[in-house]
Parts: structure tokens; sequence; C-alpha cells
């Protein structure tokens, strides 16, 4: 079971551009520097030319935590709360599930889409490549 | 120099409500029952304050984490305010006080009274879920859809993750964390509006389930039902007043992209906390060695472990030597660490509780908890945004 997000003006691109099988993240076109969470202009030098770019969908495990709470009736414990440090750019990172296996910080990972209605999840697990 | 507005402000009055879970009182009664009895402790009478504020502010979301306004607490107490504020945003759970001390300093107000209620533990007999992040609506919206569709459905899974990365780096363990949880209850028992008194072993810490890893039950605070109120008064008017004055010899305050769901560093520390730590110290010529005792805010344990460091009250990765065995922060240690409980075992006064502790300890009202001689006091606030305050007693 998962409550999904609602697809908001400056986020609905992340939670649907797995419908193509690859992972984006808002980028910019001035300076190159990505961005996550996005927002309306660049951290970095401040150009309003972002937009979302694909990238690799690889990354590695910056942290990570089991979940033993059952936070609401029916929710299937335990699971893998865990944060992607993104190949392209240190320090940007995403939340995820992590999906199977033994979880180490450190550990490759390569993204998955888990889709739901209008939105697919990105999710990661241990990249053997 | 200019004088710092802070050093124009003291603490005269300070009250806690009783603490429920639940209480049977109303969040509003337990509002008046704490602000009453901090304006009397101050010396003052209700029509002799002339500001109010508080944090949040009054939202029917959240569950029972909002659920008085300033208008209504102002209205219920007879005050007829020149300056009322409600700060739900920036720097923690202080941002209401150190508006007031600027708005004292400029002039606006003599006496503040500023509050913090929670009405945590009746919410949550209402609705199971409405302490939970994810709320009754279909989809998840703002900085909670970035965690909740991963069934990340409380801020322990996010703190966590700073746990197992700062285990990681430095090698940290369970039993030096759970000397917090450990330390805490041992102080709480001293505590009579303590919501947890039985002792807590570390040998009970460990045998607790695991929530989320590597954070155990006693790692979390408690929602409760409560409210504690300060008075702030302007220097020139707290001489002559019931209390020793309690001077604000500094404040600090920083928010960062943590608010807005953007993570700063490697998971071990939060940045904007040691932003908030640098600002308080150039703001003093007192020194983290000249701390008497600390109020450190322990939403869960290992805020506190970022916190020391955040605050140069111990090196960057040794907050976990430092807690270890728990000697050196105990009441007769080198740094008496949240000597009423804190949150984990006093109860989720969200913030205020630490306060509320510091002036229990600079004004020698701590009975068995009591720090021999206490003349400073170093109190932190905040998970998400960041706010700390040195008090002292002359
Ligand atoms: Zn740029």
């Amino acid at each position: 079971m998962r409550k999904l997000p609602k697809l908001e003006p400056e986020t609905a691109f992340y939670w649907t551009c797995g419908a193509d099988g690859r992972l984006r993240i808002q980028r910019c076109g001035h300076c190159g520097t990505y961005q996550h969470p996005p927002f309306p202009r660049c951290s970095n030098c401040g150009s309003e030319a972002v937009a979302p770019a694909p990238v690799s969908g690889k990354g590695r495990l910056a942290s990570y935590t089991v979940n033993h709470e059952a936070w609401v009736p029916g929710l299937a414990v335990p699971f893998v709360f865990g944060v992607v440090e993104l190949a392209e750019q240190a320090q940007l990172y995403v939340f995820t599930n992590v999906l199977e296996g033994e979880v180490r910080i450190g550990m490759p990972l390569t993204v998955e889409f888990e889709h739901h209605d209008d939105v697919w999840l990105p999710m990661f697990r241990e990249d053997r490549e | 120099m200019t004088l710092l507005p802070e050093k124009q402000v003291c603490i005269t009055g300070a009250a806690q409500s009783e603490v429920g879970r639940p209480s049977p009182r109303t969040a509003l009664q337990l509002t008046a029952d704490a602000c009453l009895a901090a304006i009397a402790d101050a010396g003052l009478s209700p029509s002799d304050i002339d500001g109010i504020a508080t944090y949040p502010g009054k939202s029917s979301e959240g569950g029972g984490i909002a659920p008085v306004s300033p208008s209504e607490a102002a209205a219920v107490l007879g005050i007829e305010p020149r300056w009322i504020l409600a700060s739900a945003e920036g720097f923690s759970h202080m941002a209401p006080i150190f508006n007031a001390v600027t708005a004292i300093a400029c002039g606006l107000a003599r006496h503040v009274v500023v509050f913090r209620s929670v009405a945590q533990a009746q919410a949550r007999i209402a609705s199971r879920a409405s302490t939970l992040m994810a709320g009754a609506r279909d989809r998840v919206d703002g900085n909670n859809a970035w965690t909740v569709p991963y069934n990340a459905l409380s801020p322990i899974n996010t703190f966590a993750l700073y746990a197992q990365a700062y285990f990681d780096k430095y090698g940290a363990d369970e039993a030096q964390l759970g000397a917090i949880a450990v330390n805490n209850r041992a102080n709480a028992a001293h505590n009579p509006n303590a919501i947890y008194r039985k002792p807590l072993t570390l040998d009970d810490y460990l045998a607790a389930r695991v929530i989320s890893s590597p954070l155990r039950l006693f790692d979390c605070d408690s929602h409760i039902d409560g409210s504690t109120a300060i008075v702030l008064s302007h220097r020139d008017a707290a001489k002559g007043l019931r209390n020793p004055p309690l001077h604000i010899e500094a404040m600090g305050m920083a928010v960062g992209g943590l608010w807005v769901g953007r993570h700063e560093g490697d998971f071990t520390e939060l940045p904007a906390a040691h932003r908030a730590g640098a600002m308080l110290w150039e703001r003093t010529d007192l020194t983290p060695a000249g701390m008497d005792c600390a109020q450190i805010y322990d939403g869960f344990s290992i805020h506190v472990w970022m916190w020391l460091e955040a605050l140069g009250l111990v090196p960057k990765g040794e907050a976990c030597r430092f807690t270890e065995g728990g000697q050196r922060i105990a009441l007769d240690g080198e740094l008496p660490l949240n000597t009423g409980g804190g949150q984990l075992s006093a109860g989720r006064f969200h913030g205020y509780g630490h306060i509320h502790e510091a002036t229990v300890q600079l004004w020698g009202r701590g009975g068995g908890r009591q720090v021999r001689d206490a003349r400073t006091c170093i109190v932190s606030n905040g998970g998400y945004g960041y706010g700390a305050m040195i008090l002292r007693r002359d």
C-alpha cells in the first residue's frame, strides 16, 4: 500500500518520467547544476533556465533505515527506506525504497519504476553490473 | 558596538501546565494555566502583559500540533496586546521568542508572554492517523510528497537516515546512543511533571523494539497534551520583579534546505544547525566550556548528537563517545544534559520543555535534579529549523 504524490506543476515530471523508463532530474541549462527537489530557479547561478533532464538512474546508497513500525493498518513491514546519491553530482539526493537484498551504505544502485495510476515511483535496487 | 537586542531582554517568569497523555483539560485551558502561572511567577498580572506570541499558531491539521492561536489565548487571558505573533516558519520553535526579543528591544512591547501548547495525545485518541504525516487526504503534497509515497510515514524515518550514516562514518553504536535515553530518564525521576519517571537501564533500552533502524522505541519522544509559557521583559522592566532576571546572553538561528526537503551534507550532521551555533557564539564572550548545563533538543535521541556538535560543545564525530556511558552528561558530569528528562522522558513540549528546564536550573528550582551553582545554560530547539540560546543568571 502506498499514498501517492499529488502531481503538482513543479514536481509532476519527477513522478511521471518513468513512463518511458528514464529518470529525470531538474538541471540548469546555464551552468549544468542538477537540483532536487525542483525549484523555479537554479540554486547555483540563479538562472531560470531549469528543466527536467534525463539521468543515468545510477547512484550509491548514502544512508538507509529498516522500518519495522506499521504506522497504519495493513502496512507491510519491514521495508527499507533509503536516500540515494545520484551518480551525476555529489550530494544530489533522492529518497526511495531499496528493493530486496542486503543493504549497506555505499552500495551501488540502479533505478526502476513502480507504476500506480498516473504515477511512476522511482525505486532502487542493487546494481550488479 | 550596537547593543544586541537579546542583551536588552530577560526571562522573568516561566511555567508549565500539567502534562497529560491525554489531559482532561482542553488545549486552551492548558494554555491559560501555563500563561497565568508564568505571569504570576514573574510577579506580574495579565494587565501588565502587552505582547503575546506562539509557535506555530492554530491549524485544524496536524493532529493537535497547532491547537491554540495567540489571539484566542489573549482573549482568554484578558490581555490587550499591542504586539502579537504566530510563527510557524523558520528557526524552529524559538522563532516567536526571537521575534519577541526584537519587538521588546524596539519598544513595541515591555512584557511578552510566549507560549507553546500541544494537544497531540488528545488528537491521537481521536484518530490513529492524525499524527501521521500522511494525513487523511488521498494524495500527499508539498514536502511530504518526497517521503510518504515510500511509506516513510514518520519523521523518525528521516532522522534514522542520519543516525545510520553517523554510525557508519564514526563507528558509533547503539549503546552510545542509548546512553541519552537512559540519562534523560534518570533525570526525569526528579521531575514531577515528566511523563515517564520509571527507571530505564541500558539493557531495557537495547531490549526495546526497533522502530526504524538503528532507532529504537526509547529513542523517540512522546506526544502529550500540555503547555509551556515564558515571560520576556525589557531589562529595565525586569528590575524589581519577583525573580532574578535571566539574561538572554545570545541567540542563534538558521533554517536550511531540510525545511524544504533539500538535504545538505552527508547525513551525519545538520549543517544549518551548525550555522545557528556559529551565530550564537558570535554574540557572546562566553565559551562552550563555560556552560553549566545543556538542554538539547531530543525529538529523537540522534538530534542530541547532531546538536552537541553543531553548538561546538563537542568536536565533530565525538558526540557518540561523549554520551557513552552517561557519566559526562549526568547531573554531576561535565555537561549535565536534559536535566528535566528532555522530550524523551518529560514529553513533547516541543522545545519549550527545554527552555522551561533552563529556567528551572538557573532559578535553582530543580530539587533532586538541580545542577549545583548553575549560572549558564545552553538551549537548543529543532530538527528541521534551528534555534539556540544561552541563558545566564548574574
Ligand atoms: Zn545554474
